[in-house]
């Protein structure tokens, strides 16, 4: 035990003199997660948040452009722009400035796409009130309809823009043009009736209303914002890092030959990295304290929704505590195998950006490819980050993190048993 | 003759991947109190010897028994009685020589009394004691080899395996080295010690091997072998007829 403490002691200071190493453990991880969650919420937000620019090139200039223009114009995250330098926009200059990266996105209205449409709903209202009055319709009866051509109404799309962001463009200007269809059909009913007297008793207001629900184990909850998503994923991705100075921390001790001189001594292998997992584990939750300060304390001052933690806050630090472990056997191991900075640094590095990415902390797992999800089960970070989610996102208690725990400390035995098995091999050489 | 505290018995190292022996059949034996010097050009195999003798490395054939027990078996328990010096400097550049010294110590089981009380004692027979609560990075080359030195026989060991210990230092480090190895000895341990400065090996060392090619080519007192060697007046004459004046150039 005591050359346990020994350890624990001598990592400690070796950690306590080394400011680089202290600014990646603690400072980093912070302006990692302010950074991300920043950018994140403008994205959460994107409904009620930030504005976007748009160029509309109204070719029609009839009521339904107008209407169009009106409602972009009411949406507090678009603003249409009709002109630039003072001139009308042309759909030349439009698609210009799209493709320049100028915006993002330019809607042009066809030229007769009012009169072209009230003509085609007046035509088929004139056909359904002849058919109810019982007339029969002759080329006496009704009017000859025009020629009508299908309209098109032009999208460009900046290429960076996402496939997601181009679905939802089309799918919202798809539904405003169908409401202002919906609404020009009523009142062109009224007209064809001759009468105001139904004006009143149509109802215009939308029959279907849709309500927002998040389940959680413990009842529903309020939207989670994006605090509560960014926290867990990206605070789990700096414990991670921790894989990077625990390895390279092993890795420098066989440089500097202090490693040999510890193998002559009667000290067993888990004594030695025994007192540098200690050291990391505490770092660890330090790191996830710090986190959790920032997103209940220093979050709201920066106008960032404020971190929930609720009554979960014993079972987020178990849940630190399991993953802060996994990372640790894994910077272990890797220390273990590895002789040099240059194989242990962009290994290292390069596995946890690997590890985020296939265990969902970019994109959610329900979202990737069916292989993907299955290979999202192996990562470490795929249990802590579901283990996050059922405390931060789903309420849900100790039995519900017990499996992505399990996991976790069997990570950590398994990767530390591999380590002291290699350790031991390695003699043999 | 006493028993030995290292008997060597037919080890032989061929390392994973390569064509030849590092080791091949040493036999060896080393007695209580004796200073040994380990002798040989680059690539000999002084090293790999040394590292197998402190458990550092498994013998490919062949037994080491220390103070009459096999060396694999009691692993543990040998390492207790062995004090090791590495050639590198084998210390925490950021920690202090008494920070070093506690760590180091306190791995071969010392209390803390014992310890303060042996690395007061050793710090100032090195001339170190003022410097005790400096950090290493700030010493010199010379300082950092006498605590290299320190580190590996704060425990008292009854054995100590130097591997090169004055290499890169000034005539009074130097000194100082070769002057705590001889009170050491002097109190009853046994040394065991690889240089390539053959007159210092002819001057603390009481016997001396030279191993070449991974075999143990000559074994006895420096005046012996400088005595049967045609034409040596010294032990570095008799390394180069042993031996040759080739280059020995490993890759």
């Amino acid at each position: 035990m005591r050359k346990l403490i020994a350890s624990i002691y001598k990592e400690t200071l070796l950690l306590l003199r080394d400011p680089g190493g202290l600014i990646i453990l603690f400072l980093m991880p912070i302006v990692l997660v302010i950074t991300i969650t920043l950018i994140q919420d403008a994205t959460f937000k994107s409904v009620s948040g930030s504005t976007m620019d748009i160029l509309l090139v109204d070719h029609d200039k009839g009521e339904l452009s107008t209407e169009i223009n009106r409602r972009f114009d009411s949406l507090p995250f678009l603003n249409p722009i009709t002109s630039y330098n003072q001139k009308a926009l042309s759909e030349a200059k439009a698609e210009a400035l799209v493709a320049s990266g100028d915006y993002q996105l330019a809607i042009v209205i066809p030229e007769g796409l009012s009169t072209d449409l009230n003509a085609q709903i007046k035509d088929n209202i004139d056909k359904i009130l002849a058919e109810l009055q019982g007339e029969e319709l002759t080329a006496d009866t009704i009017e000859v309809p025009q020629k009508l051509s299908k309209k098109t109404v032009r999208i460009y799309f900046d290429p960076i823009t996402q496939e997601t962001f181009r679905s939802s463009v089309m799918f919202s200007i798809d539904k405003l043009i169908a409401t202002i269809e919906t609404k020009t059909i009523y009142k062109a009913f009224e007209e064809a009736l001759g009468t105001t007297q139904s004006i009143g008793s149509f109802k215009r207001e939308s029959f279907v209303a849709y309500e927002q629900i998040n389940p959680s184990l413990k009842g529903a909850i309020e939207l989670p914002n994006s605090v509560q998503h960014n926290i867990p994923a990206w605070t789990l991705f700096a414990i991670f890092f921790m894989i990077l100075p625990i390895s390279l921390n092993l890795v420098h001790e066989k440089g500097q030959g202090t490693f040999v001189r510890l193998r002559t001594t009667p000290v067993a292998y888990h004594t030695i990295i025994g007192g540098k997992a200690a050291v990391y584990l505490i770092v660890s939750l330090l790191q996830f304290t710090l986190i959790l300060i920032l997103g209940i304390v220093v979050f709201p001052q920066m106008g960032l929704p404020e971190l929930q933690v609720g009554s979960n806050l014993g079972f987020l630090y178990l849940v630190a505590f399991a993953a802060g472990l996994a990372a640790i056997g894994l910077g272990i191991l890797l220390g273990t195998l590895f002789n040099s900075h240059e194989q242990a640094a962009p290994f290292g590095a390069v596995l946890v950006v690997i590890l985020a990415a296939i265990g969902g902390v970019w994109v959610p797992v329900f979202a990737m490819p069916d292989a993907m999800q299955v290979i999202a089960k192996i990562s470490p970070m795929n249990w802590g980050l579901e283990a996050f989610y059922d405390c931060f996102l789903r309420k849900g208690g100790f039995f519900e993190i017990l499996p992505e725990l399990g996991l976790l400390i069997g990570f950590f035995i398994s990767t530390i048993a591999i380590a002291i098995f290699y350790y031991e091999k390695k003699k043999s050489i | 003759m006493p028993d030995p505290i290292v008997h060597i018995e037919g080890i032989s190292k061929q390392y994973r991947g390569a064509d030849f022996k590092s080791l091949d059949t040493v036999n060896l034996k080393i007695y209580k109190n004796e200073v040994f010097g380990l002798l040989g050009p680059n690539g000999a195999g002084k090293t790999t010897l040394i590292s197998i003798l402190c458990g550092l490395l498994h013998p490919s054939s062949g037994t080491v028994y220390i103070n009459g027990n096999p060396l694999n078996e009691n692993l543990q328990e040998v390492k207790k009685l062995i004090g090791v010096v590495p050639q590198e400097y084998a210390l925490y550049p950021s920690l202090t020589a008494k920070e070093n010294l506690q760590y180091f110590g306190s791995m071969y089981g010392l209390s803390k009394t014992e310890l303060q009380s042996r690395i007061g004692s050793l710090l100032e027979a090195m001339g170190l004691l003022s410097f005790a609560n400096k950090k290493i990075k700030t010493f010199s080359g010379g300082m950092k080899r006498r605590i290299n030195l320190i580190a590996g026989i704060l425990h008292n060991p009854q054995l100590l395996f130097l591997d090169e210990p004055t290499v890169g230092v000034d005539v009074q480090s130097k000194k100082a080295i070769t002057e705590q190895l001889r009170i050491l000895n002097a109190e009853g341990t046994t040394i065991i010690y690889t240089s390539h400065h053959l007159r210092e090996a002819q001057e603390l060392c009481t016997r001396v091997g030279i191993i070449d090619m991974g075999r143990i080519i000559a074994d006895d007192t420096p005046e012996n072998l400088i005595n049967s060697t045609k034409d040596a007046r010294n032990l570095e004459d008799v390394f180069i007829t042993l031996t040759g004046k080739e280059l020995r150039d490993y890759a």
